[in-house]
């Protein structure tokens, strides 16, 4: 962790530090619950962990990681397709390196690489565009996946194979939309959540708007933020005045970044190519209705998904993974049955330990958690004794 | 994947098909700058620009400053070294 001395600016982060320290006293809570303010992004997640953010807050403050991790949020059912596709003979399954390691029900796709599935690291979709007009004679495949940072990337890219009229090329959609996931957190019947760090770079493409409904109809105020630690700690900060001066409104803490209406050039683009699914399922959070977009009919010979048959199975996650709770903010990542025992980045059982974007990576890289101590109270908590003294993040 | 990373744009290789060369980090690969340019904006004058890119496309133009922290950021973060070998990943999957 770094400490505050540390950070680039030190005065404005104690600063920073001490306003939100005076605010909290100002805002009702309920039973003296901490207030719980969300990170969307697993870009906040990881610097949150790395620069000890939440060490830094006063204990009245809880940061809940959420869904905002794309490899993280990806099921295992659609880990199978991406396999099934790149054990297909003439394919060649391009793929970014962050999901090489996600667990299928069968195996991962670095294994299907290790037992001779024809499957290449890409760094973009270009990459894979390339494949196809140096392999003619084969099927290239690449796998699309993200959110909106990423899918003006693959809309482009489809256009772009479309005006080349390149026919060994698909895509294989997995898509995710930010604002529906958002809204299902806010539907859940255990939502506890009293305000949002909203994704910096989502934002950049879509703007601050489509979060609106967020304030209006459930609320909740959202500061959209960048991913430096005074960023962070602002943006913590302007979450907390709107709380202490009962505000409920979006606003930009990454103005230099994110303006009001998006990229217009990527939106086109998204909207040309792309459609809503009419519903998408999340690993641990289940089918979230219009959260995952598909290719439109008009390019359907460029989707892989129309193109070869994928299985298309909903596998159930192991039923000793507890991400959804995890990603919900119901438990915290070392609560987990299988936190740092049988779940560890070196052997993930659930997403979340895959990516170094997801919160039970970060835990376990930066958490300095006692793990002996951490299974030692699991154990007590099993057992139905009470735990001695809290775990720590 | 979500952080993205700062480049610079040092040629216009194909204004019609926006595509460009940028260093990042001493390091050269061809993006896309579709997404940059518009009616006051266009390709040509994209020489020069600082641009936060995530895979392989320039998402929105940066100042230096902004460039440089971010590439602090992404060192500290450890994640420097693994986005500039994922550029060349394809160099090898060739
Ligand atoms: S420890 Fe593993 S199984 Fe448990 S929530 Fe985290 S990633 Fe999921």
């Amino acid at each position: 962790m770094k400490f505050i001395d540390e950070f680039r600016d030190p005065a404005k982060a104690k600063a920073l530090v001490r306003h939100i320290n005076t605010l909290v006293t100002k805002i009702p809570r309920p039973g003296g619950r901490p207030l719980q303010l969300m990170e969307v992004c697993g870009g906040h997640t990881h610097s949150i962990f790395k620069y000890g953010i939440a060490q830094l807050l006063p204990e009245a403050i809880e940061l809940v990681h959420g869904p905002g991790c794309p490899v993280c949020v990806l099921p295992m059912g659609r880990v199978d397709d991406c396999v099934a596709l790149a054990e297909h003979p003439n394919v060649i399954f391009t793929t970014f390196g962050d999901a090489m390691r996600v667990p299928g029900s069968r195996k991962s796709l670095l294994q299907a690489k290790a037992e001779g599935a024809d499957v290449r690291m890409v760094y973009s979709p270009m990459d894979a565009l390339a494949l196809a007009r140096a392999h003619p004679d084969r099927e290239v495949v690449f796998f699309a996946l993200g959110f909106e940072t990423t899918m003006p990337s693959t809309a482009l890219t489809v256009l772009q194979a479309e005006a080349e009229g390149i026919e060994n090329f698909s895509v294989f959609c997995n898509h995710i939309t930010i604002i529906p996931v958002i809204k299902a957190i806010l539907d859940s019947p255990d939502l506890s959540l009293d305000g949002f760090l909203g994704p910096g770079h989502v934002s950049m493409v879509i703007g601050s708007s489509p979060y609106e409904f967020i304030a209006r109809h459930y609320h909740r105020p959202l500061v959209i933020a960048g991913f430096e630690p005074i960023d962070i700690l602002q943006s913590v900060w302007m979450v907390v005045k709107q709380l202490a001066e009962g505000r409920c409104e979006v606003e930009n803490q990454y103005q230099r970044l994110v303006p009001h209406a998006g990229n217009r050039v990527a939106l086109e683009a998204i909207h040309r190519v792309f459609e809503l699914r009419p519903w998408f399922e999340w690993r641990g959070l289940g089918s979230i209705d219009h959260s995952g977009v598909r290719l439109r009919e008009s390019f359907a010979h460029l989707d892989a998904e129309r193109r070869f048959s994928v299985p298309n199975l909903k596998i159930a996650d192991p039923k000793s993974c507890q991400c959804g709770e995890v990603l919900k903010g119901v438990i915290k990542p070392w609560q987990c049955k299988v936190f740092g025992t049988a779940c560890t980045p070196e052997t993930p059982l659930g997403s979340l330990m895959v990516s170094s974007e997801g919160a039970c990576a970060a835990v376990y890289q930066y958490g300095r958690i006692d793990l002996a101590e951490v299974v030692r109270q699991r154990e007590a908590v099993a057992a139905g004794r009470q735990p001695v003294g809290a775990g720590s993040s | 994947m979500c952080v993205g990373i700062p480049g610079r744009i040092i040629t216009v290789d194909d204004p019609e098909h926006r595509l460009a060369t940028v260093d990042v980090g001493g390091v050269r690969r061809k993006i896309n700058i579709a997404c940059i340019v518009d009616e006051a904006h266009p390709p040509e004058a994209c020489i020069g620009d600082w641009v936060l890119i995530h895979v392989g496309f320039a998402m929105s133009r940066i100042d230096e400053e902004e460039a440089q922290k971010t590439l602090e950021l992404l060192r500290e973060l450890g994640e420097m070294d693994a986005e500039l070998e994922a550029m060349h990943a394809f160099d090898r999957a060739r």
